[in-house]
């Protein structure tokens, strides 16, 4: 944004947010300016104006012009809404309306670009490929446009056009039932509503609904999965390259964890502990390691045994008035890839052996680094683990992904010094495990006795191997 | 006899109401000349002790000519074909003015509002409404209320509107019978000039005269080409109202006030909904701005959808495990541009005429699309465009408004007419309101219709606008959307249109179609008083912005009957 109120610094507005735009001076400069260089053309930005004094922000509620139409001044060219009533806003000069940067139905922070205004028909297309510029920094942008960092020679800031945001996955979408073709897809009209509120792309998700359509519950799933690892979140946050003291827009996937984190706010979680005694299991661990298993597969298959014993630590509440037994055990478990977090499943963990576990297990996590997992593959959990164990972590707590019952936060193993059943002191293997549940559902007793479950498979953990 | 009945009216008026008018009467002149003739209406329809005490008297004295034949060698004064809103209203006002009234009716006393309209989806309008405030849980919690959950029995929903709907059809019957109308059972058919027959189909067996017939056989809804009704997943009107089902996802074809009241129905008992629209913008019936507002209120934030500039040309039933497919196509260039699939299908486009078998061409009367064709005063025009004399046609038929209460409205007028008072229905003070929540209401011209007016006749118009947001009785309730809005002449305070949304907006209009009605102006009407703090001060103040610059006429005259 910066960058574009350079080209034409002496269009700039005045302090005042209601007059939206300079003086006479810039008047009487600006055809000179325009023989010089086409760059310096004339095309006014249409601010978002405080209709009262308490506004700070404004939704478009329509746009009473489409881009190329030719405005006169006075003419009302957007309805805002602010927060107290809806206002006709007028173009306070004659043009053309070049480029809409906050569609309707959006929010702009008072002060900030909602619009491009061309002067001429032919200078339309330079404002809009200031404004395709523009939209990467305004679309998701912090309010103070005076904030604003992304300089004209900084590397380009993520591509603009968001892609089907928190599903990381860039590949190829996979021809979902609903998709016949590729052509369309089947979709209710609140699953479409759903997917544009949560930046889902429908053509990525699987359809549960009949026929395969796409129902709202499938686009919730698809937009909560990606983010479930949101406890490891500190890790990939911390990325050297960052230039510090700056305002970094999110990408489209960090907008939608934010998004989804908000949202988990909405979800009574509480949370219980347990200490586990994993002797047993490190040994059972060293002895089939060889055979390519894993620490995760055996946690993860471990989980799905306590699982099938407490079906309630699997359901899922979605609408706060009933809740889903889910029919299969899936275990999501969260990875940190590059520049975000995501959420490979392996499922119907409590069906497979651990050594088939494993082989999965691995084919998944290439998958994921390649972004080439498929969405049922990454947004079919039903229970999520989270292991921040390897970087030493001795306890931590998950926030709850949206759409699922439970997550449950692994810590490190570490030798420590227990009162044995002797009376003696010695030495023993735990790690501390800790259950985020949505309490409207999972109550503390049903976390406790699956926590005991667990605790008590981990320590004799002959039935992991069959 | 016809003339007799009515001096005895008359009589019988001033005899039972002889106080109060009476009374007032003066106090009222002082005001303004218009009072009398406002009085002059009242002490004949409105003022309910009067009419009461006027309708018993008078059906002692019925009673007693019964006895002797029909008026003037006529088995009855007015023969009425269908027991409709329509023609209930103007029997009743029929006997009210001594008149011989009978009143036939083929299927059930009610018609479409009573049994397949108004009222039964008023019904479960009242069940969406609450609804859709015990699942807005930010609603609730901003009033400070607690509500574990919600939920509904579709099947007691559905006893509801059907119990409403037999409640309200007996009370008709009722006040008919109780006033002496004689209900005949069958279809009736005009076989000649004041001469009706009815009976079962194809068996019209029984013959009477009749001074004056008024058709009012009212509307059916209407499926266009292509469209299969199944009855269970594609349907119209008639079987939704049944609510036997509550589908997943239904698609809505038209989006007039029928379509946008299903959607409300619908979607607050869970469904989806996706609309289609075969002109460019939803709602195309009501004032531009409305519709806008609407779709902002009423269709954006539910779990709708639409399509719009597009026809259902094609509309197959769910079967053999498939779901209902709707092809649409382009409205104007007619090429397929998709195919829905949905669980159910509501057709809500219109409705069509029920003037079928009604002996129109016995009386060289031919149907526009069904329509019978009628002059101001509800007269059927025949094929040469002359007025058929002694027929009238009400409601629906004619196609005029299509609206109980205009029905109802027309058949009043026509018996003021045949009692021998001329009587023009000014339809531009005819409400009309779509019970949505919040509900919509408007009365006269849509600003466009207003603005192309002006332009024609050469005067100016102004609009004015006041919002919920500012009311206190609508904050109170936590409903502060909508508007109120008011299309006007600046240079007479003519009102020339009104439209509401918001809450009770359906109760709100009253007093805009009644000052156009009365011809009452902005200048007088601004001046009246409202209670404080209700809804009606949204129009209050919708008044009171008004800027009347023309100079103000010191004795308003009623612009319409």
């Amino acid at each position: 944004m910066a960058g574009l109120l350079h080209l034409h610094s002496t269009l700039l507005p005045s302090a005042s947010l209601l007059r939206q735009r300079g003086g006479g001076g810039a008047q009487a400069a600006a055809p000179r300016r325009r023989r010089a260089c086409r760059v310096e053309a004339k095309i006014r930005e249409i601010f978002m104006p405080a209709l009262s004094s308490t506004m700070t922000e404004g939704k478009i509620v329509a746009w009473n012009a489409s881009e190329g139409d030719r405005l006169s001044k006075g003419d009302p060219v957007v309805v805002v809404e602010s927060d107290k009533a809806d206002m006709d806003v007028e173009t306070f000069h004659d043009g053309f309306l070049a480029a809409v940067l906050v569609p309707a139905g959006e929010s702009a922070p008072v002060g900030s670009a909602i619009a491009l205004l061309a002067e001429s028909e032919e200078e339309i297309p330079l404002a809009r490929s200031q404004a395709a510029n523009l939209s990467s920094a305004a679309a998701a942008s912090p309010p103070a446009p005076q904030e604003t960092v992304a300089e004209e020679s900084s590397p380009a800031p993520p591509p603009p056009p968001a892609p089907p945001a928190p599903v990381a996955v860039s590949a190829p979408a996979p021809p979902s039932p609903a998709a016949q073709g590729g052509a369309r897809v089947v979709a209710s009209p609140y699953a479409k509503k759903l997917a544009k509120e949560l930046s889902v792309d429908l053509f990525s998700v699987t359809g549960s609904g009949p026929g395969g359509r796409v129902v709202a519950k499938d686009v919730e799933a698809a937009a909560a999965s990606p983010q479930k690892a949101s406890a490891a979140a500190p890790v990939a946050a911390a990325r050297p390259d960052v230039p510090l003291g700056s305002t970094v827009p999110f990408t489209a996937m960090q907008g939608a964890v934010s998004k989804n984190m908000v949202e988990s706010l909405a979800v009574p979680t509480f949370r219980v502990g347990y200490t586990i005694t994993t002797d047993a299991l490190d040994q059972l661990y060293k002895k089939i390691k060889s055979k390519g298993v894993t620490m995760t597969a055996l946690l993860a298959k471990a989980t799905a045994m306590a699982l099938v014993q407490h079906p309630v630590v699997n359901s899922s509440c979605r609408d706060g008035q009933s809740f889903t037994y889910n029919s299969s055990i899936n275990i999501a478990v969260a990875v940190a890839i590059d520049g975000g977090l995501i959420t490979p499943v392996l499922q119907d963990a409590d069906k497979l052996d651990i050594y088939t576990l494993s082989r999965k297990w691995k084919e998944l996590v290439e998958k994921a680094r390649a972004k080439q997992l498929q969405p049922q593959e990454y947004n079919s959990g039903t229970f999520t683990l989270s292991n921040l164990g390897m970087f030493g972590v001795d306890r931590f707590d998950a926030i709850l992904p949206p759409g699922t019952g439970a997550i449950m936060a692994v810590g490190s193993s570490q030798p420590t010094v227990v009162g044995t059943e002797d009376g003696r002191i010695g030495m023993k293997n735990q790690m501390q495990v800790n259950v985020t549940a949505d309490h409207r559902v999972i109550y503390g007793s049903d976390l406790a006795a699956f926590l005991q479950t667990l605790s008590k498979i981990i320590e004799d953990p002959k039935d992991l191997t069959f | 006899m016809f003339s007799t009945a009515m001096s005895l009216s008359t009589a019988a008026v001033v005899a039972g109401g002889a106080v109060r008018p009476d009374a007032i009467r003066p106090a009222d002149l002082r005001f303004c000349g218009l009072r009398r003739e406002a009085l002059g209406i009242r002490l004949l329809s409105a003022s309910p002790q009067a009419a009461a005490a006027a309708k018993r008297k008078v059906l002692a004295a019925a009673a007693t000519g019964n006895g002797a034949a029909g008026s003037g060698g006529f088995d009855y004064d007015l023969v009425i074909i269908g027991a409709g809103v329509g023609g209930h209203g103007a029997a009743l006002h029929a006997v009210e003015k001594g008149l011989k009234t009978a009143i036939i009716e083929g299927d059930v006393v009610g018609g479409t509002c009573v049994n397949r309209g108004c009222v039964p989806s008023k019904a479960l309008l009242a069940v969406s409404g609450r609804m859709r405030e015990l699942q807005d849980e930010h609603h609730m919690k901003s009033l400070g209320l607690q509500v574990s959950s919600s939920g509904y029995d579709r099947q007691s929903v559905a006893d509801h509107a059907n119990n409403l709907a037999s409640k309200i059809r007996s009370n008709l019957t009722n006040s008919m019978k109780s006033l002496g109308v004689d209900i005949l059972t069958g279809f009736g058919t005009v076989v000649g000039k004041q001469k009706v027959r009815y009976g079962k189909v194809g068996f019209p067996d029984n013959e009477i005269t009749a001074r004056n017939i008024i058709i009012a056989t009212g509307s059916v809804p209407f499926v266009p080409k292509g469209i299969e009704i199944d009855g269970k997943t594609v349907f119209t009107s008639d079987h939704a109202l049944k609510l036997e089902s509550v589908p997943d996802w239904i698609a809505i074809v038209g989006s007039g006030y029928i379509g946008l009241e299903f959607s409300d129905v619908y979607t607050a008992l869970g469904s989806e909904v996706t609309f289609v629209e075969a002109l460019d913008q939803l709602m195309p019936g009501f004032d531009p701005e409305i519709a806008k507002l609407a779709q902002r209120i009423l269709i954006n934030p539910r779990k709708i959808d639409y399509h719009t500039g597009v026809f259902a040309s094609k509309i197959t039933p769910a079967k053999n495990g498939k779901p209902v497919l709707i092809e649409l196509i382009d409205a104007k260039t007619k090429e397929h541009k998709e195919t829905l699939e949905v669980d159910a299908a509501l057709i809500a486009t219109g409705r069509a005429p029920f003037t079928k078998g009604l002996g129109l061409e016995n009386m060289n009367v031919v149907t526009q699309r069904g329509f019978i064709p009628v002059d101001e005063r509800m007269q059927v025009m025949d094929a040469d465009g002359n007025a058929v004399p002694n027929l009238y046609c009400i409601g629906d038929a004619n196609g005029k408004l299509m609206l109980a209460h205009a029905a109802s409205a027309q058949g009043i007028s026509v018996v003021e007419q045949i009692s021998g008072k001329d009587n023009i229905l000014n339809h531009l003070s005819i409400p009309a309101a779509c019970f949505t929540h919040p509900e919509i209401s408007m009365v006269g011209l849509t600003e466009p219709q207003a603005r192309e007016q002006a332009d024609q006749e050469g005067f100016e118009i102004s609009v004015v606008k006041t919002s919920f947001k500012a009311n206190t009785k609508a904050l109170a309730e936590n409903e502060g959307d909508g508007i109120a809005k008011m299309i006007y002449r600046p240079d007479t305070g003519e009102i020339l249109g009104v439209h509401i949304l918001g809450l009770h907006a359906a109760d709100l209009i009253h007093e805009a179609s009644n000052a156009i009605a009365l011809g009452t102006r902005v200048q007088d009407i601004k001046l009246v008083v409202h209670a404080h703090p209700t809804l009606s001060e949204v129009l209050d103040e919708l008044f009171k912005a008004a800027k009347v610059t023309g100079i103000p006429q010191a004795v308003s005259e009623p612009v319409a009957a």
